[in-house]
């Protein structure tokens, strides 16, 4: 279970998360944390995994709270959003290492054999293209067998093949009994896997449900529309509250001219 | 940590700069000993070779490899480690692999040449153990500009201007303030300003240690007055010692409030 209590976060001005208050219970699921650029997704992500810490709020992983500690780490696979290792390192080695560092039984070789990885095990991983960076970046997540699993932005540079692979896995996850978080931009992806939505818009949540609801209540055939029109409605709003001053300037100046 | 010890201390001493750092101290001290063939003189270029570069590559390569080894960190944190773990277990890496550098670098040449027999060891010693305390002093000090800092141009920046003050600018004070103020009693000044600078009171130890402290006229006097006693030279080891423990704790204190 994870719980997230009015959590705040601030990075100098921008406040980036203005209280979030989020539960996640049911196992066996796949929640899909969307919003636009710069939403907080990645934030509130980040402070679950103790990397960032909240100025206000607090967060719990089955009931404990989370804050300086570093144990129940062992309960989250994590895919962080952008994949760069250390350049001067084969990929078989830094695998070894994070199996040496975090010990326990690890399924890397069935996930090698499943995005293929074998022809790179030697190479360097400064030499790698971004997808198979990627390719290593998700071993190295989901190699351990962890109830809770969440995935940063997982589709970011792979192949067709490769997103078969990626989705079959998430669906054998969920068929675990596992937590699965996810964020992405690609809506499909999201139409295709996810049990629920978790819609932030400036650090709060906007929307929380099923993509079906979501849809109806936008009246949108897709979910994308549905997402479109929601960040297009709050850019009206934004516009309309500006609107009423333009208007009374230009019969200001319509006055002067008369 | 000693884990994570191990494999930044692999990671460096696998990249180039570790082999030039002690391709440099090979040929230099190699150089230096077949050319003189004076190991008290050799000792003395030495040291002055290493007050400077072991602060500049500890700072410089420090901070380097801490803006580098970033991604690395943040694929650390997000594992079941503590955060002080992986930040002091990247430090001593850094330490250590520099360390081993500049023991070896020097090390073998002054073997070779027989310094284990010969009545110089002791100074010999006194030479190496102060260049690995400055390395751990100064990469200390610049793993914490990396903390500090999240813009790489300004921790570079800054990472220069430690070292230029402590190198360079500190002496210059130090030097005016002697000359301003040389109508008073300065004795206890001057050891005061040389214990907290930790590149001067290595200086001075190497120097007492030669016994060449003649040289340095009256300041010389009072320093082996000083340091002579036991009290002395405790108490600068007790100053280097806190130089090297200052920076190790408030990585520690740094890394707990950090977001990444």
């Amino acid at each position: 279970m994870i719980e997230f209590k009015n959590i705040e976060k601030a990075f100098g001005k921008n406040e980036v998360l203005q209280g979030i208050d989020l539960r996640f219970t049911q196992t066996g699921r796949i929640s899909a944390v969307l919003g636009p650029n710069g939403s907080g997704k990645t934030t509130l992500i980040k402070s679950l995994l103790g990397m960032v810490l909240p100025d206000e709020g607090s967060i719990e992983v089955n009931g404990q709270p989370i804050r300086r500690e570093w144990a129940y780490r062992n309960q989250i696979d994590y895919l962080p959003q952008i994949a760069r290792f250390p350049e001067n390192l084969r990929v078989a080695e830094l695998l070894r290492m994070i199996k040496d560092i975090r010990g326990g039984a690890s399924r890397d070789e069935e996930l090698i054999e499943r995005f293929g990885l074998q022809p790179f095990l030697d190479k360097r991983l400064g030499t790698l293209s971004g997808g198979t960076k990627q390719k290593v970046n998700l071993t190295l997540a989901l190699m351990y067998d962890s109830p809770i699993v969440i995935l940063d932005e997982p589709t970011s540079g792979l192949d067709p093949v490769a997103m078969i692979q990626l989705k079959e896995l998430i669906r054998q996850e969920k068929a675990h009994g596992k937590m699965v978080l996810i964020t992405t931009h690609i809506m499909s992806f999201v139409e295709e896997m996810a049990d629920e939505i978790v819609f932030l818009l400036d650090g709060k949540i906007y929307f929380r449900g099923s993509v079906a609801e979501i849809k109806t209540q936008h009246q949108a055939e897709g979910l994308e529309e549905a997402i479109a029109g929601i960040l297009k409605g709050q850019l009206a709003t934004a516009n309309r509250s500006v609107a009423p001053k333009s208007a009374l300037q230009s019969i200001m100046s319509h006055l002067q001219t008369a | 940590m000693l884990k994570i010890l191990k494999y930044s201390t692999y990671d460096l001493l696998r990249s180039r700069w570790a082999y030039l750092y002690l391709a440099f101290f090979l040929l230099f001290s190699g150089g230096l000993l077949y050319l003189s063939g004076d190991v008290s003189k050799v000792v003395i270029s030495l040291m002055n070779v290493i007050l400077i570069l072991c602060p500049l590559i500890a700072t410089m390569f420090g901070v380097m490899y801490y803006y580098n080894s970033r991604e690395f960190t943040e694929l650390l944190l997000a594992q079941p480690i503590r955060r002080r773990t992986i930040f002091w277990g990247q430090y001593l890496g850094l330490a250590i692999s520099l360390s081993v550098s500049l023991v070896i670098g020097i090390g073998i040449p002054f073997v070779a040449y027989g310094i284990l027999h010969g009545p110089e060891t002791w100074n010999f010693f006194t030479l190496i153990s102060n260049g690995v305390l400055l390395t751990f002093i100064f990469s200390g000090l610049a793993f914490l500009i990396g903390l500090k800092n999240e813009n790489k141009i300004r921790g570079f920046g800054l990472a220069i201007v430690l070292w230029l003050f402590f190198a360079v600018v500190y002496d210059g004070l130090f030097l005016l303030s002697l000359i301003l103020f040389k109508e008073y009693p300065l004795e206890g000044f001057s050891l005061a300003a040389t214990v907290l600078n930790p590149i001067d009171l290595s200086r001075i130890m190497i120097l007492l240690k030669l016994d060449i402290s003649a040289l340095m006229g009256y300041t010389g006097a009072v320093f082996q007055k000083f340091l002579g006693t036991a009290l002395g030279m405790g108490l600068s080891l007790l100053t280097l010692a806190l130089w090297t423990g200052l920076p190790v704790w408030t990585i520690q204190r740094a890394a707990k409030q950090k977001d990444f």
